[in-house]
Parts: structure tokens; sequence; C-alpha cells
């Protein structure tokens, strides 16, 4: 499941579908908006895509995540639009035979996207905001 | 010939675009386009950091010749959060 949603992502549904019966793991990964970034308290944020991209990149992630860990099912929902603080803005759930496996793929899946998923972020906080890019802190 | 063009966050703003379509010499490259573009939009020229290309929703390199109908994306620097 490779999507980009703009109503709150459901951890259940991402869970659900990633489930097989040769899975002894599912290990998920939720982004969450955080309240300061570089001492500035953020308000909320924007995220914008590119969204036939992204989830076209998506997939490519999941294949690759299929080829290196022998993961079973996996699901990545990208949130878009206007995300208040502690809200989810990505949901990741793989299955995988074992644990191991789950947790790479699982770290691997949120590197790749920020490498290379046209997903951008705004920062607005109070006096100011600010797109976001990779090599900022 | 006839391609489309779409922008996206910090260069969307800066545009005041989401999406154009303008007319080109057939056997451009995607540098010739990206030249029109900074003439024609002074918050591509001065963009601050390095802008990406796709074409057709694959990253591209300046070299490639475009075709009629190509959807082009500048996409700015995408997202990486904080450092892992």
């Amino acid at each position: 499941m490779y999507k980009i949603v703009k109503e709150e992502i459901n951890l259940n549904e991402i869970v659900k579908y990633v489930g097989d019966p040769e899975a002894g793991a599912i290990t998920t990964f939720l982004g969450v908006t955080r309240e300061k970034s570089d001492n500035r308290k953020v308000l909320y944020l924007d995220y914008d895509a590119y969204p036939e991209m992204a989830v076209k990149k998506m997939e490519e992630i999941g294949n690759e995540i299929k080829e290196k860990w022998n993961a079973l099912k996996i699901a990545i929902v990208h949130r878009v639009g206007r995300l208040k603080v502690g809200e989810v803005s990505v949901g990741i759930a793989i299955s995988t035979p074992h644990r191991k496996e789950g947790f790479e793929a699982c770290k691997y899946a949120i590197d790749r996207i920020k490498e290379i998923a046209p997903i951008w972020k705004k920062e607005v906080w109070e006096g100011g905001e600010e797109w976001k890019d990779g090599k900022q802190q | 010939m006839r391609v489309k063009i779409k922008f996206f966050a910090a260069l969307r703003e800066g545009t005041e675009k989401s999406e154009i379509e303008i007319d080109i010499p057939s056997g451009s490259r995607l540098n010739d386009l990206i030249e029109r573009l900074k003439k024609e939009y002074k918050a591509i020229a001065e963009f601050k950091t390095s802008i990406a290309y796709s074409i057709n929703m694959e990253y591209a390199k300046g070299d490639e010749v475009l075709k009629e109908g190509d959807e082009i994306a500048l996409i700015p620097p995408v997202s990486g959060g904080e450092e892992v």
C-alpha cells in the first residue's frame, strides 16, 4: 500500500494491511511533528507533495526492501496539508518472517523516503516560516 | 512542442504558479528549459539552494532531450528532517 492522504493516518489500517500468515513480525514507524525546531516553537507544519511521483518513489522503495530483506508486505502512507504539533505525517508498516529484518527494513524505508520522495514541509512559527531542506537541522 | 512544468513548495510560492504549459523548440534539452525559466521567473534564478528536476516523474539530468507532452517538475531539496 503506497499512498498520499489528506486525512489522519490510521496505524491500525496499515498494520492490518501488512498482516501475513508467514509474518513473525510487523514493524512500524510513525513520523510525528515536533514542537521545537532550532529553538523556535512550531505552530504548525504545511506538507506539500508531487503525489504521483511520491507514490512511484514509495513503490520503488518497497521493491528495494522486498529484494534486500525478504519482506512480505509493505505499507507507506504520507499525509499532506496542514499538520499540528503531535500529528502523524508518515506511517510505515512492514511484515517480515523475523524481527531483525523488520527493524532494518523500517529504518531503511524512512531514510529512503527522506532521500528521494518529492515531499516537502514548511515550518511555521511565531514571526516566521521556512521550507525545511534535508541539510538543515 | 508543448511541455508541462510543475512547481512545488518554496518554488510554487516564489513563482506563484503550480503548473504551466509552454512551447519550446523541438530537440530542446532540460538545460535549455531551465535557462528559459530562470529568465522568466526571478524566484528560480535566485533560489538559494540547488533544484532537482524530473521528467515524467523520473529524476533527470540537464542534458536530457525533451519530447512533446513531457511533464517536468522543479524539485526543491526534499525534507530530510533532522539528521539520523
